[in-house]
């Protein structure tokens, strides 16, 4: 069973006069279709206004689908009854560390999520060291929010959803605010939960170089998937992908750039190791190594 | 100036009285308050005394740091009592150019000077030794009957906790936007009163426009986090009184009997 599944799903904004009549309509989603299966890392991929947090707000039933169809973990969002399970089992990180902290001590922000689903007590206090350790915030549960650094408070942010238990995680552009260190330390917690708890992510971003450990890749453009595949099938596009205004990681784009050039490099080269290993390759293969220079020219 | 303010801050220590339950201090601080209002003569005020003093020392907090609390409110205190010295009806006890001082008119600015010092001091008692967030939940327990007559006390907690927690945040974005007006050539301080107030528009008005942003922010986040008002909802530290917290009512009541029996029997 998958547990997200989006069908023909249509969302559109409408803006109304003072009389209530249509002013303009935006069609933010264009009959997406998307399903993700339980313990999958997904990434969602699109430039500003391709409507990937629109979708994202979707899965959480912060917004209601205008058409179509979404079932999150086999309940269908549009049910008034669901709202509240819903949002226990898909969980929500936003892109603003500061605005997404509720309380003055990093454990009581951990445990706003539990109180709110009538955990009792001591039950909280488990949970919120639980998930508090794994995202290593746990030395800093009596410290305010205001003292952490950015990547710091987007851990917390993450340790106050998975205290609720979800079944997975949506992170709406989570380090869009953050310092190069401060990424790499949540994409790390994040890829952590994924591997050791099994929870389902779904990752929305423009940072190419945060998709290429995911398992499957979509791509949005004006409201609709137009790609959708393995990291390494997406960034073989190259070409394709420039059209929808997105770049591949700068990696990915050397590799491109060399076998244009004329060198003997396969598609979709995603990390550095892997450029280099290739490259060592074909070295060891051609040791006369002018010979691909002449090629080149 | 900011900084000399000590109402609302707290001063971390191990003392029985930051033990004790929130709702037994703010208990403890309306009696206060109604007793500073009812005394009247000497022997009222020295019982109240001693009941301040005792608590200060339990509390363990410097008294030098409560009195800097004062310095703020040191105007309010100086204007109050001079109106009183002079505007008071009664026998006149000396007289120069159009003022008179009257013997009701001293001993009203004598005993407003007392009751709004103790004011201060008493209730930083509380504040001194309670986190905000112990304040606002004994606050939501302790007035949690008038939710029968639709006060929403669950709601009024739960927005004075936010607003503590955002108040560094809001500070440090008004340094922000100060600074980048004041790069293109805002004057924040030259100019008479009005000037000044003036000026302050070009910081009022990005502040008020991103602390709307975060509020809708923070609204969506905590809609995602199954936030649903405050039905059904459990405690992460829920309050209980423990042996201390008996003890303290006890003393509390009898600090009222006796404040009761000194007014009328003297």
């Amino acid at each position: 069973m998958n547990i997200i599944e989006a069908k023909n799903l249509v969302h559109e904004y409408i803006r109304e006069d003072e009389e209530g009549n249509v002013e303009e309509r935006l069609v933010a989603l264009d009959h997406m279709d998307l399903h993700v299966k339980p313990g999958q890392f997904i990434s969602v991929l699109g430039h500003n206004g391709s409507g990937k947090s629109t979708f994202a707000k979707h899965l959480n039933a912060l917004l209601e689908p205008t058409s179509g169809s979404l079932w999150v973990n086999g309940m269908d969002v549009t049910k008034e009854e669901n709202i509240l399970p819903v949002r226990q089992s898909a969980g929500m990180v936003f892109q603003n560390p500061d605005n997404q902290i509720i309380a003055s001590v990093v454990q009581e922000d951990v445990g706003f999520g539990p109180e709110n689903i009538g955990v009792p007590t001591e039950e909280i206090w488990q949970r919120v060291e639980k998930s508090l350790k794994s995202v290593g915030m746990w030395e800093y549960r009596e410290h305010s929010p205001n003292k952490l650094s950015g990547g710091q408070k987007q851990r917390v942010a993450i340790a106050g959803v998975m205290a609720m238990e979800p079944k997975c995680i949506v992170l709406d552009e989570p380090t869009a605010m953050l310092d190069p260190d401060g990424r790499k330390e949540v994409l790390a917690a994040v890829h952590q939960l994924n591997k050791e708890k099994g929870v389902t992510i779904i990752l929305i971003t423009h940072y190419m170089d945060e998709v290429v450990d995911s398992d499957y890749v979509y791509v949005m453009d004006q409201g609709k998937v137009v790609m959708d595949g393995t990291p390494r099938d997406i960034f073989s596009r190259v070409e394709e992908l420039k059209e929808h205004r997105l770049d591949v990681p700068q990696i990915t784009l050397l590799a491109y750039e060399l076998k244009n050039a004329g060198l003997d490099l396969p598609d979709g080269v995603l990390t550095r190791e892997e450029l280099v290993s290739e490259l060592c390759r074909l070295r060891d293969s051609n040791p006369n190594g002018s010979e691909v220079k002449d090629n080149k020219e | 100036m900011l900084r000399d303010i000590t109402i609302g801050q707290y001063y971390p220590a191990d003392s029985i009285i930051h033990k004790l339950d929130p709702r037994v201090k703010l208990f403890g601080t309306v009696i206060f308050i109604i007793s500073l209002f009812v005394f009247d003569g000497l022997p009222g005020f020295l019982l109240i005394t001693a009941f301040m003093a005792f608590f200060i020392r339990l509390s363990k907090v410097p008294f030098s740091f409560m009195v800097r609390g004062l310095k703020a409110v040191v105007m309010l205190v100086l204007i109050a009592s001079v109106f009183n010295l002079f505007l008071s009806p009664g026998e006149e006890l000396v007289s120069f150019w159009k003022l008179t001082i009257t013997d009701t008119g001293l001993k009203n600015a004598i005993f407003m000077t007392i009751r709004m010092v103790y004011l201060i001091l008493g209730t930083s008692v509380m504040t001194l030794t309670t986190t905000p967030n112990e304040l606002t939940d004994g606050l939501e327990k302790a007035l949690g009957p008038l939710t029968k007559i639709h006060v929403p006390v669950h709601e009024i907690a739960m927005m004075m906790s936010i607003a503590l927690r955002f108040v560094p945040i809001l500070i440090e974005e008004t340094d922000k936007i100060m600074k980048a007006q004041m790069a293109r050539g805002a004057d924040f301080e030259s100019g008479n009163l009005l000037k000044k107030a003036k000026n302050m528009v070009p910081l009022l008005v990005p502040l008020f426009v991103s602390a709307f942003r975060r509020a809708n922010d923070l609204a969506l986040a905590m809609e995602a986090r199954c936030y649903n008002g405050g039905e059904g909802r459990t405690k992460m530290k829920p309050l209980v009184y423990a042996k201390r917290d008996g003890v303290a009512y006890v003393v509390l009541m009898g600090y009222l009997v006796l404040l009761v029996a000194v007014n009328s029997l003297l």
